[in-house]
């Protein structure tokens, strides 16, 4: 178990070296560069002020000697100042706005994983019954619906039709529910149609058969002996979860105006704000690779069949 | 609901090819075992046809689909008036008579746009998954096929892809190659084989045990007909899984990145682009994204259902 652990946290090195890689890669080959910006309202500078800025960001130095530095530093949590927040480092910025993304992650997953399964447990229970059709189209509906498309029904119905909650903004928890909601819609489809047709496998097993025959009424067979089972399988759906939620996160964000991480994404891009990018592509990375090892692990502790 | 198995003297002569020697299925000697998987195959595809068409989800799904291709094909026809054309006196206009879906920032005809806007969400959706089967299926079929250090190699790559953001890379190839169709297509295949090419892989390291395999190898197939004759079309049913479900998700990533501005060019529209747009002003301009918002979610919709509904068909012990 140990053994395994520590494995998984060693493979974890390549990985990220492997992504670092790829995006540094990718974004020096991107045409136009910070220097000269092709954003707009950017004025073209004059090539003697390219060299000295080049020189003070260390963009003259070879491409590799550029990530030797760059890896040299990161590990140490340090990604420099941003190209475009000049007088803010990007750990900085990052510590400020990450935790808003995460928190309201944590109350979408949160959402998904209550709502998924509320939804995926009456559809099997009833299924092909009136429950299990309502349920499985708003998973659907979930699943198939771009959450900035979903975003814009929301605001018309509960901001403009019924005025129950402001179209954005993030100072009280009334301005969290609609950006919730918008962001838990599709990890709770998916959610919930796995929960579905794990139960539905489960129920028919012989053990919910034996719980059933030795008189056990409905809901202990169901909470007790058939739920705890179909869990399994739904667990390993958390970690590409975390993805979804947290790629979501910038169409939601932008349109309810959520001060969080989640703009830095497409912004830092456009920008050709280096370090920026980075940073956002490999916080990103460590958060879903360390998420996935903590679903993995405990995979392994509710099902005794998995051993490391 | 298990497979069913009908005579097989219909089965014959329904198959896409007909066969030289129909003696050959009933003798179990190891040159039929091909046209015996043949048979299987087409039997096969007909029973699916026909659970399908069962499914009414499905099939409501696939009249949407069909409905979008024709609104897509026929636009020139069917729009009222050109995309680009501006009028600058009736801007931002609810829905009228005239305008039947309102006006847009620049006086340009919503439901025009809307029309064309099919255009390009069933050209990502196609032409994405072009490139992503062109792709994700050799790569796929030539891992699990060589197996050994090459597959190794091949799988590390993949896991390193797979554990990357999707979206984010897309946004970030797209930042690097400009905006426009061709470069979503592009885009889009670049980062969306790696499911593919795992699902083939997979099936392939299974068939590629079987005995007819073994026997169209002792006849002499070398390895590239091997592939194409005889493994893949028996590693099909992923294939064609993996593209239905494919499609709305290139129509979903179009639409993102049009919505953030790195999609389509403008003054090209594109639903995502317009919902984008429109949602600045969603507070006084209701119109103005919530046409395109309903053309997105009934198309995904419409693909969701039908991807569905053909996994079911193809895959009866999913349901």
């Amino acid at each position: 178990m140990v053994q395994y652990v520590v494995a998984r946290l060693l493979w974890l090195i390549p990985t990220i070296l492997a992504m670092a890689l790829v995006t540094f890669l990718v974004m020096h080959a991107t045409p136009g560069s910070p220097l000269d910006p092709i954003a707009e309202g950017a004025n073209p500078l004059p090539p003697e002020a390219q060299k000295v800025l080049a020189k003070h960001y260390g963009l003259d130095k070879p491409l590799w000697h550029q990530f030797g530095i760059f890896v040299a530093k990161a590990a140490r949590g340090d990604f420099g100042f941003s190209f475009v927040y000049k007088t803010r480092t990007v750990a900085e910025i990052l510590r400020e706005t990450f935790p808003i993304s995460l928190f309201l992650g944590s109350m979408a997953l949160a959402l998904a994983v209550a709502g998924g399964l509320t939804l995926g447990i009456l559809a099997a229970v009833y299924q092909n019954r009136g429950w299990d059709y309502v349920s499985v189209s708003l998973a659907t509906v979930g699943v198939a619906v771009p959450n900035f498309v979903l975003a814009v029904f929301l605001i018309i119905l509960f901001s403009f039709v019924i005025p129950l909650f402001p179209t954005g903004g993030w100072d009280s928890p009334s301005n969290w529910v609609l950006p919730t909601v918008t962001l838990a819609a599709a990890p709770m489809g998916i959610i919930a149609r796995f929960t579905r047709a794990s139960m539905l496998e489960v129920i028919r097993a012989d053990y919910t058969l034996t719980a059933r025959a030795k008189g056990l009424s409905e809901a202990p067979v169901i909470f007790k002996h058939a739920l705890k089972n179909a869990l399994i399988p739904v667990i390993t759906l958390l970690g590409p979860m975390f993805a979804a939620v947290g790629t979501g996160s910038f169409f939601v964000e932008s349109i309810f105006r959520v001060p969080g991480m989640g703009r830095f994404f497409v912004q830092s891009m456009t920008g050709r704000d280096y370090p920026m990018i980075m940073a956002v592509v490999l916080t990103y990375g460590v958060f879903l690779a360390i998420m996935n090892l903590a679903v993995d692990l405990a995979y392994g502790a509710l099902d005794p069949r998995i051993r490391y | 609901m298990g497979l069913s198995t009908p005579a097989s003297g219909t089965k014959i002569t329904a198959g896409p090819r007909p066969l030289a020697d129909p003696d050959g299925i009933r003798a179990p000697h190891p040159v039929a075992v091909e046209a015996g998987t043949e048979v299987r195959s087409s039997s096969l595809w007909r029973d699916a046809i026909r659970r399908l068409l069962r499914n009414r989800l499905a099939v409501a799904g696939g009249v949407v689909i069909v409905l979008l291709c024709l609104i897509a094909i026929f636009a020139d026809v069917l729009a009222p008036r050109s995309y680009t054309k501006t009028n600058f006196e009736r801007l931002n206009e609810a829905p009228t008579r005239d305008y039947p879906l309102g006006t847009d920032q620049l006086g340009r005809d919503l439901l025009s746009r809307m029309i064309y806007g099919a255009q390009v969400s069933m050209l990502v959706g196609l032409g994405a998954q072009i490139i992503i089967v062109a792709i994700g299926v050799p790569i796929g079929a030539v891992s699990g096929y060589l197996g050994g250090r090459a597959d190794l190699y091949i799988t590390r790559f993949i896991d390193v892809m797979y554990a990357f953001p999707r979206l984010l890379f897309v946004i970030l190839v797209m930042s690097m190659l400009g905006a426009g169709l061709m470069n979503i297509f592009i885009a889009i295949g670049l980062t969306g084989w790696v499911g593919i090419a795992r699902q083939v892989r997979a099936q392939v390291l299974a068939i590629k045990e079987k005995e007819f395999v073994d026997a169209a190898r002792g006849l002499g197939a070398g390895f590239a007909r091997l592939l194409s004759r005889h493994i893949l079309p028996n590693a099909l049913t992923p294939i064609v899984v993996a593209v239905t479900f494919g499609i709305p998700e290139a129509i979903f990533t179009e639409a993102a990145l049009s919505f953030i501005g790195v999609g389509i060019n403008p003054p090209t529209p594109s639903w995502g682009q317009m919902v984008g747009e429109g949602q600045q002003y969603i507070r006084s301009y209701w119109h103005l994204c919530v046409f395109p918002s309903i053309a997105i979610a009934v198309t995904m919709l419409a693909f969701t259902f039908f991807g569905d509904g053909v996994r079911d068909a193809l895959d009866p012990k999913m349901k």
